[in-house]
């Protein structure tokens, strides 16, 4: 109702096609949650009725990577554990983006140790880092108001010469 | 306090060809034998009637970084009838690593013995299932002895690319 | 994406999977097929790898793979000091992050000989039982919401939110505060705080049946983990279990009664205890658990006399900022324990608290350092994991989700 009380003739707007799907798709990111340790809480917290994630549109923590577009990396990755995200970070749907949630995700954390990967961005693109040991859920919403701001401004072109993974195509013989 | 009295007498007397050393520190007894005879002297301290040391709280090892005697094991087990923690510790020698499992006795040293071996290579003999449990199976070394660095080696895990 | 193939198993867990078991299964239906519950699932508390042998629907044998969060915190011990280590400890047990706080502090102050001041035990012990609230808190929540009921998930976390802006005007963090220090706590507990503890501890009985209405009598519920995951006595024994599932089991063992630290010998509260040893038994000891530790931290309100926060000892305990900055020999003494640490005696100590999930302990060799030589902690969730195999042998692969929830295991502290 908002939107047709908003024009001004018949029901029609000139816009680009970008500013269209850049709007319906920084409204609407359903976060796919990597809880792994204690920043997991943290985000769970910022789904629970005090810090609602859901009025950004942000309702869905769909556990299937494919149904997802934002992928939140929350608590210590290990060595172990570093093939796993990779796997899921891989069977993210294009356009995906990802957050670094606290400190052990962005830099390795307070754990300087043999098992600890120090800063996942050694094997995943990082689009916002968040800092905290853990982010309070403000923080958390404030990195998902910048990645909203990013989506914002993506253009065509950054998604055009894309090098689509190789598909696994029947012989027919 | 008489347990503690009624601990070493009972022991001394159902074992006389073993030495044990009795210690107390910050009022908790505990006692140190050879690894020959953890075994025997484990099923008896859970089977006897008056002591009934029925839960294994921990089992660990001990690193001294000397050429003799490198490791000790530790056994923590509590009396829930009598309320008492007892330690009973065994040394190691590096040379010969290893030592029965007791497993046979109380079914929660399973695990604690595979995380032994995993942080310090100590092999446990008779155990049902002897494998590595936090680091991954193809890790070559034992993380928590006092030789290994703590940054870890590198190229040591291996991690995706990019 | 790949099916999972003989190469993604490690052979050896695969031998250990496919050995004989003692499950014998009449059906006409003969497929065997090896599930993997991945780490990264909705509803197994953290990264906790489950590889499962099915046949049909009926598990046969399950092996489960835990490490995923091995930080290598033993390691770490070794080479930080004893003050160095307290926020480490946080992070062991995440969801009750004051209750290994207080349990480290105990270990090293039992090792240095260090008597800490009364109102500083009461307030530990009012900070501990709180934890303790908001750890069952979410076990209930995170239970329920594994079993279908999501509205309860939500109402539980309202209430963890309240403790939590507690912790926030006590400690400065709303989550992993390392509130404690050796020979006493950070701050005093300021009158606001304490009149938003007397109102909540007063209320928490009327939220928490309002969420319990919703469970206790539905039908789904009880039948979902009536007689599932059933352990008994002596198997539970066997198993190491300590904390709520043993108290499910029917032993009534509490190391808060068994071998009382802090001012527990003087308060008065009841420990619930159950017979049938199976799911729901468990969750009704959590639900008991809420309202006795209720009880407990309002005992404390009134018992505690104002008084000193921090033991008198100069060459351990940390001076007040406040003297740090006017006089000389605070200034040293901060300088020495901040670079050198406190040097307690030559010997070894092993300390427990009566954790959330069950006894937390922590073994310390001391060879006179600053640090500690070796460092044990002893977590309860890594023993209760290993008793998975056991439970569930027999049921439906439904019935493994709710037997997790149950024991309520927690990776942080699993992997160490």
């Amino acid at each position: 109702m908002g939107l047709e009380a908003k024009l001004n003739s018949d029901g029609f707007f000139v816009t680009k096609i970008e500013s269209i799907i850049n709007w319906a798709r920084k409204n609407s990111v359903y976060p796919m949650p990597m809880g792994i340790s204690c920043c997991a809480i943290e985000m769970m917290a910022s789904a629970d009725p005090k810090y609602d994630i859901a009025r950004f549109g942000s309702e869905v923590m769909r556990f299937t990577p494919r149904q997802c577009d934002l992928m939140i990396v929350a608590g210590t990755v290990t060595y172990k554990m570093s093939h796993v995200v990779r796997k899921i970070y891989e069977q993210m749907p294009d356009p995906k983006w990802v957050i670094a949630m606290g400190a052990c995700t962005s830099t390795g954390g307070m754990y300087r140790s043999y098992s600890v990967v120090q800063g996942i961005d050694q094997f995943l693109p990082v689009d916002v880092y968040v800092a905290g040991c853990p982010p309070r859920p403000d923080n958390l919403l404030n990195a998902l108001m910048q990645i909203q701001d990013k989506i914002g401004k993506t253009r065509p072109k950054d998604f055009q010469n894309i090098k689509l993974p190789e598909l696994n195509v029947i012989q027919n013989n | 306090m008489e347990l503690k009295e009624l601990i070493q007498q009972k022991l001394k007397e159902k074992f006389p060809e073993t030495e044990f050393e009795f210690s107390e520190f910050r009022d908790e007894l505990s006692v140190k034998l050879n690894k020959k005879n953890i075994l025997a002297v484990c099923m008896f301290l859970k089977e006897d009637s008056d002591l009934e040391f029925v839960l294994c709280e921990d089992i660990t090892a001990v690193d001294w970084a000397s050429r003799k005697n490198r490791f000790t094991v530790a056994y923590h087990i509590f009396s829930i009838k009598n309320k008492f923690r007892l330690v009973v510790k065994a040394d190691v020698d590096e040379n010969d690593c290893n030592i029965d499992s007791v497993t046979s006795v109380w079914k929660t040293s399973n695990w604690q013995e595979r995380e032994c071996y995993d942080m310090y290579g100590i092999k446990f003999n008779h155990h049902p299932d002897m494998r590595r449990i936090y680091m991954p199976e193809e890790f070559e070394y034992y993380p928590l002895r006092k030789d290994f660095p703590l940054m870890g080696i590198p190229g040591s895990l291996p991690l995706p690319k990019k | 994406m790949d099916r999972l193939t003989k190469q993604d198993v490690h052979p050896k867990i695969l031998q250990k999977l496919l050995e004989d078991t003692d499950i014998t299964i009449d059906d006409a239906l003969e497929n065997e097929m090896i599930l993997n519950m991945g780490p990264q699932h909705p509803a197994t508390h953290g990264v906790l790898r489950l590889l499962l042998r099915l046949d049909g629907e009926t598990v046969i044998g399950c092996v489960p793979d835990v490490g995923y969060l091995h930080r290598g915190y033993e390691k770490m011990a070794e080479n930080m000091s004893y003050y160095e280590f307290i926020p480490h400890t946080d992070r062991l047990d995440y969801i009750s992050p004051l209750a290994n706080n207080v349990a480290w502090v105990l270990a090293v102050e039992k090792l240095a000989g260090i008597e800490v001041p009364l109102r500083a035990q009461y307030i530990r012990m009012m900070v501990a039982e709180l934890a303790r609230i908001a750890s069952h808190l979410v076990a209930i929540g995170s239970f329920a919401m594994d079993v279908g009921a999501l509205t309860v998930f939500l109402w539980t976390l309202r209430e963890r939110e309240k403790i939590m802006d507690m912790w926030d005007i006590l400690c400065g963090a709303r989550f992993t505060n390392s509130f404690t220090r050796i020979g006493g706590v950070a701050n005093d507990a300021q009158p606001e705080v304490l009149s938003l503890i007397k109102k909540f501890v007063d209320e928490i009985d009327d939220n928490l049946s309002e969420c319990e209405s919703l469970l206790n009598t539905n039908r789904i519920f009880i039948e979902r983990l009536d007689g599932v995951g059933r352990i008994s006595k002596e198997d539970a024994l066997s198993y190491g279990y300590t904390g709520p599932n043993l108290r499910a089991s029917g032993v009534e063992f509490d190391l808060r009664r068994a071998a009382p630290y802090l001012q527990y010998d003087k308060i008065d509260f009841k420990i619930p205890v159950y017979q049938e040893g199976d799911a729901l038994a468990r969750y009704f000891v959590r639900t008991d658990e809420v309202r006795e530790s209720a009880k407990i931290v309002k005992q404390c309100l009134q018992l505690m006399q104002p008084g000193e926060i921090k033991a008198n000892l100069p060459k351990s305990v940390l001076p007040q900022k406040v003297e740090v900055y006017s006089k000389m020999e605070e200034l040293i003494h901060d300088f020495m324990i901040v670079n050198f640490g406190i040097n307690p005696p030559v010997g070894e100590v092993y300390h427990a608290i009566e954790g959330s999930k069950g006894e937390l302990g922590f073994y310390i060799v001391s060879k006179g350092e600053g640090h500690p030589w070796k460092c044990k902690i002893r977590s309860p969730s890594f023993i209760h994991i290993q008793s998975l195999p056991h439970l569930v042998k027999g049921h439906m692969v439904s019935d493994v989700v709710a037997i997790i929830g149950s024991i309520d295991p927690i990776m942080g502290e699993a992997d160490k």
